[in-house]
């Protein structure tokens, strides 16, 4: 190697990046999300998606769901950081291939077309879980739960028939059997 | 219905409760009440800096020097965008600040009211934790709060916004007393260190025939009796050690098992210690990149030890075999005790094991890196610390710097016998640091000698709090060591950029004599070798503050030096190393 003079140094072996659920429970305070996402943004990590509400009235406590991906050290870390920060109660890390652990992911999709390409798309939903919330002459609004990746797989589908508007709440994830995250 | 306090009152309350008796600050329009308000404390005591920025710096030298928080009252808008680099210098190098800023009032927030920013969001990167006071009657809850995170596990800054009405408005005071007073480093949630994890250490440390102890900022943050336990650490075992230089004041800077400063800067014999070692202890350090150089050849043949109170320091950036994750000093306690009743001859029975190691590092020793060739005509910049430090080190002195070659060169010359003697912007790398840092130092330990070792490029960022040293009879001194160049920019543009000395040269400096004239103090200037200790005793026996304007050697490099994607053991160790030519992917690295 040439000599390198710089003054930092150069960038090390990367680990093989994977795709992990990160939960978070976090007081339902201002700011919050902005301090989670915030420390996301300023190191560099990566966010596909990110799910959260108030899941207990009472103390105030908010579940984020974050979907991410990174080396096994950068997701050691994303832990570690989260942990420091003061509104955030416990953070639980899932491996998107986890058998032991439930993700869906709900999605609308708004459908305008022939009565022919409706009936097809509807079709295409079933599997899913699915429900007509609307209907009129020409359209109709259908809700699915899912995987995303089944999700991103039906937008591929429905496009061509007649798909005109999509929203997706992004994933959440929960432990399947009796145990609970402490 | 009990007597009702104002916000401001309230402020004041908690500050009393944490027996705060220093507050740096600036007043404006956001701030008033509580301004008006500091009148009836007579036990806490305000420091009027010229700029924000520099009372930022004065709280966190006060916090380093005494181990006290630091605290910061600035106002709204600009005031708290000029709190900015003090808040983000002490997140990075683990300083306690409570930082206190007004805000426009409740109903104005988000209209672009007058000097209106978003304080919470602009300093949540670079604080621990930040909070905008809403309702009166959590101001005392939070701002009681803002002490114990401030000051517990690794401490950092903290900010509480209080806007203008909140300040008025009126409450009854509760404080409830649960929350106990922790200091510095004193985690409550991982006091615990299981025997195994000592009893794993200490086997490491029988077995291995290179250790070495590589302590950090930790050592200091954990309190003086973590320093004491180091000491005794260190020849219960017989161990070599280095320092970050964070570190530096924890173990004695002129004892023979000391190896000097570690990093790109730091002493062959410690950086070659470290690459060759088969055992590194790690105490309070964090792997910062200016330590490692290259992450995969880092130490490449040693088990690593990792001892920290930040769950989050540990595996950043280097994987570690073992990790304890504790206040340093209560571990360093804990070891102490656990050598002494199970492995009592553990120095003796072990000193045949590592003789071979001291053997090899005793030869690095030998290329005495740190040495320079002085000259009778010019004053080089290491020989004028050299002389500062022989001249000074028979009293209790207080070293604070500014950023750059001077930093590195006081680093290295200047030994440290004592923990909290030593404060350098490390990790944000803040030039300007120095000069409000001392004013700080000087409120902690008024009848100290502080020293600022100064560039003149760095001292000129903050120059302004000369006033404040002025106003409240603080006589720092600055010592300046005066190159008129951005040296390590110049020491870079020479190494990397084939002497494009791009905007690094200063042409029109000001006359430092009579700019300490101007500011109502003493100026002191010294060209030559053979006038450097008369004039360096004028400024030590000075009863004001002095700015000392020491002419050096403008072409001095600083040495040795790691370059950059280069492991441990290739350093350059003077001019005569540095002429190979640099590559083009060096220079991207910069």
């Amino acid at each position: 190697m040439s000599k390198s003079k710089s003054a930092y140094s150069e960038p090390g072996k990367l680990g093989k990046s994977e795709h992990h659920i990160i939960v978070v429970w976090v007081d339902n305070e201002a700011g919050v999300l902005a301090r989670v996402a915030g420390l996301f943004s300023g190191r560099g990590y990566n966010i596909e998606s990110l799910a959260v509400a108030e899941v207990d009235k009472k103390k105030h406590i908010s579940r984020i769901t974050i979907v991410t991906s990174g080396t096994p050290s950068v997701i050691e870390q994303i832990k570690l950081q989260l942990k420091k920060l003061i509104p955030v109660h416990k953070v639980a890390d899932f491996k998107r291939n986890d058998p032991n652990i439930l993700f869906k992911e709900l999605a609308l999709f708004k459908i305008v077309s022939s009565k022919k390409n409706r009936e097809k798309a509807q079709k295409a939903c079933k599997k899913y879980n699915s429900f007509v919330l609307d209907k009129s002459k020409n359209s109709f609004v259908i809700q699915v739960t899912a995987l995303r990746r089944e999700i991103d797989k039906l937008i591929e589908t429905l496009s061509p028939l007649g798909l005109v508007s999509t929203s997706r709440t992004g994933a959440v994830a929960m432990t399947r059997g009796a145990e609970i995250f402490k | 219905m009990g007597k009702l306090f104002s916000g401001a009152e309230i402020v004041f309350k908690v500050l009393e409760h944490h027996k705060v008796e220093h507050i740096f600050g600036y007043p404006g329009g956001a701030v008033l009440p509580i301004y008006d308000e500091l009148k009836n404390h007579k036990t806490i005591k305000h420091i009027l800096a010229r700029h924000e920025q520099g009372a930022g710096h004065a709280a966190e030298g006060y916090a380093r020097s005494s181990g006290k928080p630091g605290v910061l009252l600035v106002t709204s808008g600009p005031g708290a965008t000029n709190a900015v680099t003090a808040l983000t210098d002490a997140y990075m190098d683990s300083v306690p600040l409570v930082c206190i800023s007004g805000q426009v009032p409740t109903h104005l927030i988000g209209t672009d009211a007058f000097q209106e920013c978003d304080t919470t969001g602009i300093t949540r990167p670079c604080t621990k934790h930040n909070w905008l006071v809403k309702d009166v009657n959590d101001l005392a809850k939070i701002m009681d709060l803002a002490f114990e995170v401030a000051t517990t596990g690794r401490p950092g800054p903290v900010l509480v916004d209080i806007p203008k009405d909140i300040q008025f408005k009126k409450t009854n005071f509760v404080l409830k007393s649960s929350n106990k007073k922790k200091l510095n480093g004193k985690s409550s949630s991982n006091g615990k260190i299981s025997s195994s994890d000592l009893d794993n250490v200490i086997n490491l440390m029988k077995k291995s025939s290179k250790p070495i102890f590589y302590t950090g900022g930790g050592v200091i943050n954990s309190g003086p009796d973590a320093s004491k336990s180091l000491r005794e650490l260190v020849s219960l075992t017989g161990f070599p050690i280095t320092s970050t230089l964070q570190g530096l004041g924890a173990y004695p800077g002129d004892d023979p098992l000391f190896l000097g400063m570690l990093g790109m800067h730091g002493t062959y014999e410690a950086n070659n210690s470290m690459y060759s070692c088969d055992l590194m202890i790690n105490i309070g350090a964090r792997f910062d990149d200016r330590i490692t150089g290259k992450v995969d050849e880092f130490s490449p043949k040693s088990k690593k030890i990792h001892v920290d109170i930040d769950p989050s320091s540990i595996g950043k950036n280097i994987k570690v075999d073992l990790a304890v994750v504790s206040d340093v000093g209560s571990f360093l306690k804990a070891l102490n005790k656990r050598i002494k009743e199970k492995h009592k001859d553990f120095l003796n029975s072990n000193k045949q094991n590592i003789s071979k190691w001291w053997k090899d590092i005793d030869k690095w020793r030998q290329k005495k890196s740190l040495s320079f060739k002085n000259s009778k005509e010019v004053i080089k910049p290491q020989y004028a610390v050299q002389r500062l430090y022989e001249l000074s080190k028979n009293q209790d002195t207080y070293i604070t710097t500014e950023v750059g070659q001077h930093q590195m060169w006081a680093a290295q010359h200047y030994k440290f016998n004592k923990p909290n003697r030593w404060m350098t912007s490390g990790g944000l790398g803040t030039m300007g640091y120095g000069l409000p840092a001392a004013v700080g130092v000087q409120i902690a330990h008024p009848d100290k000698l502080v020293i600022d070792i100064a560039g003149e490029a760095s001292v000129l960022m903050t120059m302004q709090e000369m006033s404040t040293a002025v106003q409240y009879k603080l006589p720092i001194k600055i010592f300046i060591l005066n190159n008129q160049y951005m040296g390590m920019v110049r020491q870079w543009q020479e190494l990397l950029h084939e002497k494009n000395y791009s905007e690094s040269y200063t042409a029109a400096l000001p006359d430092f004599v009579k700019l300490a004239q101007a500011y109502g103090c003493v100026g002191i200037q010294a060209t030559k070798p053979d006038e450097l200790d008369e004039k360096i005793n004028e400024m030590i026996n000075t009863k004001e503050p002095v700015i000392f304007d020491c002419r050096v050697d403008p072409a001095e490099n600083c040495f040795p030096m790691i370059p950059s994607g280069k492991p441990h053991n290739q350093m350059l160790l003077g001019p005569e190393d540095e002429k190979e030519e640099v590559s083009d992917e060096g220079k991207t690295l910069v």
